[in-house]
């Protein structure tokens, strides 16, 4: 891996998410987001939607699909725990959903607090019918987004890409 | 049976429209607009307004989820008037979704609250407006630059002229008394829904 990698990834991963078309971010601020939401912040293009709870932006996205346009959510995993039941909007309805999710409570965790839902992230998703990917590494974002963009938008699942811990790094206290 | 406390700081009058002839009465014409409607009464009396038009989304679970479904259609179709058309017990499942659209301030949405104060689908309980909160007044609170309430037909003129000639994000909260809704036998197959929107607005 190159030196510039861990600090290149997150910019080029927006550049990835805006060639293929997404003009909506919803987003719960997260460290791990800090970049895409700042460029999403900072581009005319694209609508920039900050939710007070996430399970907002799994509506919104719904609302996007029907209008015809593509939107990602960006959260931390334990947004994922408020986001249970609207899932079956997506489920039901067979709505394309892409979710990049911030890992907490895994790898190297300090806080004792994130680990139950971080520990159930994977889980709960699956269990509302969410297919979960991982990124451990700077060099595997790319690949991975780009399948979960074809599985979302070409296919018509509901992907979560899950950022790991081992790939932002564990907040320090 | 314990009854709930009103509100000691409840100010609205009581509710006198009948929502069979207010909610068809404010809406008009609703091939007009894109529609978002909510969970159980909304979504029937929009299904049978319109006998099921495709331009109609209506819910039949996901409770909490119109607002927000009504702002990333309103983001996604600019040139288009969407219409969220709720009632108060999907709105306060999640409040925080106002403050989240009136940041946004959309100008081509509009969101109506058709506020019977009770939970029609579920035993007719008390919800939490039938007690006083006010609705009206937290989506002024949250940032809507234009509320307005219709307590009586004297109100729903206004109201037309919000959904026609409004050029901005409003608010509309229609105070009705409890009772039955138009009804139709409604597709509830969701992702029929879906599709069936998508076709006549998109092609595809």
């Amino acid at each position: 891996m190159s030196a510039s990698a861990p600090t290149a990834w997150p910019d080029a991963l927006y550049d990835q998410l805006r060639a293929a078309g997404i003009t909506q971010f919803a987003y719960v601020p997260d460290a791990g987001h800090k970049v895409l939401i700042d460029r999403a912040l900072g581009d005319p293009e694209v609508h920039a939607v900050p939710l007070t709870t996430e399970e907002e932006g799994v509506a919104m996205l719904a609302g996007a699909d029907l209008g015809g346009a593509r939107g990602v959510l960006l959260m931390q995993s334990s947004g994922v725990g408020n986001c249970i039941n609207l899932l079956s909007l997506t489920a039901g309805c067979r709505f394309p959903l892409l979710t990049l999710v911030s890992m907490r409570g895994e790898f190297g965790e300090g806080n004792p607090w994130q680990f139950p839902m971080g520990q159930a992230t994977t889980k709960v998703l699956e269990a509302m019918g969410v297919i979960v990917l991982r990124a451990e590494t700077a060099a595997e974002v790319t690949t991975t987004v780009a399948a979960a963009l074809t599985m979302a938008f070409q296919s018509g699942q509901a992907v979560a890409v899950l950022l790991t811990q081992r790939l932002i790094g564990a907040k320090k206290f | 049976m314990a009854k709930l406390n009103k509100l000691q700081v409840a100010t609205l009058p009581d509710a006198v429209l009948d929502r069979r002839q207010a909610v068809p009465a404010l809406i008009e014409r609703p091939e007009d607009f894109l529609i978002v409607a909510g969970l159980a009464g909304t979504a029937q009396e929009l299904s049978a307004m319109t006998n099921e038009s495709p331009g109609v989304f209506g819910l039949g679970g996901a409770m909490g989820a119109a607002p927000m479904m009504g702002l990333g259609l309103a983001l996604a179709q600019p040139k288009r008037r969407v219409l969220v058309v709720t009632g108060d017990g999907e709105l306060l499942m999640n409040l925080g979704a106002l403050a989240t659209i009136a940041l946004q301030n959309p100008p081509n949405l509009t969101v109506i609250c058709v506020d019977n104060g009770h939970y029609g689908e579920t035993g007719n309980q008390d919800s939490h407006t039938g007690l006083g909160v006010a609705l009206d007044r937290i989506a002024a609170g949250a940032g809507f630059p234009v509320v307005h309430t219709i307590n009586t037909e004297a109100d729903l003129a206004e109201g037309r002229r919000l959904l026609r000639e409004g050029s901005g994000l409003a608010f509309i909260l229609l105070r009705v008394k409890e009772g039955p809704t138009h009804k139709i036998k409604r597709n509830l197959v969701p992702h029929v829904e879906r599709d069936r929107f998508r076709r006549a607005l998109l092609g595809v």
